[in-house]
């Protein structure tokens, strides 16, 4: 047999590979295409037997059960897409607090494990080692069950020095509450964050000029603080104290005053906290080790300080390796806020269980909640994905 | 390689000395790294220290700018005591400048940001000063037209000639060069040295560990030989090359010159 010598285009299309490519994509493509039309064609017609055909009408009606806490005014006579906004409403609630103070914890216990004192070194091992190893949704039943529910009664409330009760109904802080000066010193205050603003904004030109970068964030923020300050008391002077702390206090059978948070949100909350910062922890440590020694040395040789090298040389490199592991902390800490249904908060996934026992409406109500997830989902990727080019070093 | 007698920077070795090193010792653990170095290096003296890989010279010139702390013996540098006092240590590395074997330059900023960053953030110079003599530095080292690039942009032999360049930009009264021409590919060891030799004349205090024999023969005042820890042999490059004392010294030497 020979091999005849084939000129260009004389191959039959079954042997060429560009063909072969495209063919390849087009029969999986047309496989998928069909495979998800006899899905969906399934799932109606089962509705449509079942008597309940594919409809989002049910939302109008009336929701008949109440919700343990809400950010709006939400009652049993509201409707269904009511009850779905306020579980969503809390969802962005626990998600966002807990982005925010997993954050702070993750970073400094992360720190805290590259730390050359013992003692610290150790606590932060058994933290990290401890935390990531407990499945998330046992310790958030262990936190519900055995220590926000297992707080004294109210009558027996754990004081700290009358700033915060903890009791099994919830934990009771003070928190500021405005007064009659309120009005006078809100404008005051836009003014003092604008001015601030302007400051760090200045401070920051300044240091691109001179090349020397000052802590401009920090510039702006005590400049701020200062004129809060400042301008409290001549806000007060005007028209009254603006703001006064109101401090919970025992009347009757239950505490009045302050700010409430629920055991379930508290629950949920340091669950997720907790949990959480135990990976951003290991995704900081593992940025900070990822820069070589040398660069440490270098800079060090070259005169600048301990906090200067983190600051100028450690951490900027550090960052390229941080930020993708940490949108996929984010992302799991969102996602795994519906967890909330086993400690009795009432999320977003909580809502809607509850609507899908009450309605009978599965489907519907769960393609709602995975839109919802995928999209909160989508927007944190896309901001983080905007910060990561932001941060990104050219280097070639 | 350029003639014996012109090249040598003709320090005088008078008065005090600028680095004074009296029984040095160090462990890493239960192993002694350095076992009682004594060394003097005068201003303008052009010191090259060798031996064995393991022998304990980087460890050594690390212990002057405080990369690694010695446990037993002094250290002062230009009058200061290397001592735990965090004045101190930092008053020398203003004093000392150094180049590593693998340059560490910062890899997110340019040539010229790598150069200004301890003027500018140490010596509390302007923006304009600092970028006007990294200039004059970039030119001298040879490559000013750099300025703008980032270092992985550069070749190898070119990044060392940054480091080189970072390092001078602090104005320091020593520099430490630590093996700067092993990590090189062999083209571009020569551009290196050039600049280290033209150092070395302009009169700079200099401490290099290195095994370029041609360089040490050229531009060396002093040579030590190191081994397990401890100065086996020093002397004029004549002396050390002509007419090695020790055993060690001429087995070591017999092994890299045959080469």
């Amino acid at each position: 047999m020979t091999f005849k010598k084939s000129d260009h285009g004389a191959v039959p299309f079954w042997r060429d590979e560009r063909y072969l490519q495209i063919i390849a994509q087009v029969v999986v493509v047309a496989a998928l295409l069909v495979l998800g039309y006899w899905l969906v064609h399934n799932l109606l017609t089962g509705l449509e037997a079942l008597g309940t055909p594919l409809s989002f009408k049910f939302l109008g009606l009336t929701s008949q059960f109440d919700i343990g806490e809400s950010m709006i005014e939400y009652s049993r006579n509201s409707t269904y897409t009511q009850a779905l906004l306020v579980g969503l409403l809390n969802t962005i609630k626990v998600s966002f607090l807990g982005i925010v103070f997993a954050t702070i914890f993750g970073i400094i216990v992360g720190i805290a494990r590259l730390s050359k004192n013992w003692l610290v070194n150790k606590l932060a091992t058994i933290y990290v080692e401890t935390l990531r190893n407990i499945p998330l949704l046992v310790f958030l039943i262990f936190l519900s069950t055995s220590v926000f529910h297992k707080l004294p009664r109210v009558k027996d409330a754990l004081s700290a020095w009358g700033w915060a009760f903890l009791t099994n109904r919830g934990i009771y802080i003070v928190w500021p509450q405005p007064s009659g000066g309120w009005d006078v010193y809100k404008w005051f205050l836009l003014g003092s964050f604008i001015i601030g603003f302007i400051v760090a904004a200045i401070k920051f030109r300044e240091g691109r000029r001179t090349g020397r970068m000052p802590l401009y964030w920090l510039w702006g923020f005590v400049v701020f603080a200062l004129l809060a300050a400042v301008s409290w008391f001549i806000a007060q002077f005007m028209a009254g104290q603006p703001m006064y702390l109101d401090f919970p206090s025992l009347q009757g059978r239950n505490f009045k005053g302050g700010k409430s948070l629920t055991p379930e949100f508290m629950a949920i909350f340091t669950g997720l906290v907790i949990y959480t910062s135990a990976f951003i922890a290991e995704v900081v440590r593992a940025g900070i080790q990822s820069v070589s020694k040398g660069q440490r040395e270098a800079a060090t040789a070259v005169g600048l300080s301990g906090f200067q090298t983190m600051r100028l040389v450690i951490f900027p490199q550090a960052m390229r390796v941080i930020i993708p592991p940490m949108t996929s902390q984010y992302l799991n800490l969102t996602k795994n806020s519906s967890l909330a249904i086993a400690v009795g908060y009432p999320d977003l996934f909580a809502v809607g269980s509850t609507i899908i026992n009450q309605a009978g409406r599965a489907v519907e109500i769960i393609l709602v909640t995975m839109g919802v997830y995928l999209t909160f989902s989508l927007l944190t990727a896309l901001f983080m994905n905007w910060y990561n080019k932001h941060t990104q070093l050219v280097e070639r | 390689m350029s003639n014996e007698s012109s090249t040598k920077s003709g320090s005088v070795k008078t008065g005090e000395p600028i680095i004074k090193c009296e029984e040095v010792h160090k462990w890493y653990g239960n192993f002694h790294v350095l076992r009682g170095v004594n060394m003097d290096v005068h201003k303008g003296e052009v010191v090259v220290v060798f031996g064995p890989s393991g022998s304990g010279k980087s460890t050594f010139i690390r212990c002057i700018n405080r990369l690694e702390e010695h446990q037993k013996g002094r250290i002062i540098v230009d009058g200061i005591e290397l001592s735990h006092d965090v004045r101190n240590i930092a008053a020398i590395r203003k004093e000392v400048g150094m180049v590593f074997q693998q340059f560490n330059l910062f890899p997110h900023l340019t040539v010229m940001q790598n150069i200004t960053l301890g003027p500018i953030y140490v010596r509390k110079w302007n923006k304009d000063k600092a970028e006007e003599i990294a200039m004059q530095l970039l030119e001298r080292v040879g490559i000013p037209e750099q300025a703008q690039k980032y270092p992985g942009q550069l070749s190898g032999g070119q990044q060392q000639r940054v480091a080189i360049a970072r390092a001078l930009a602090m104005q320091p009264k020593i520099m430490l060069f630590d093996e700067p021409t092993s990590a090189l590919d062999p083209e571009m060891i020569k551009e290196v040295l050039e600049v280290m030799e033209e150092l070395a004349e302009s009169g700079m205090t200099m401490i290099v560990v290195t095994h370029e024999m041609g360089f040490a023969r050229a531009v060396a005042d002093t040579m030590y030989f190191f081994d397990e820890g401890q100065i086996v042999e020093s002397g004029t490059p004549e002396e050390v090359f002509m007419n090695p004392q020790e055993d060690r010294t001429k087995l070591f030497l017999s092994q890299i010159l045959q080469h």
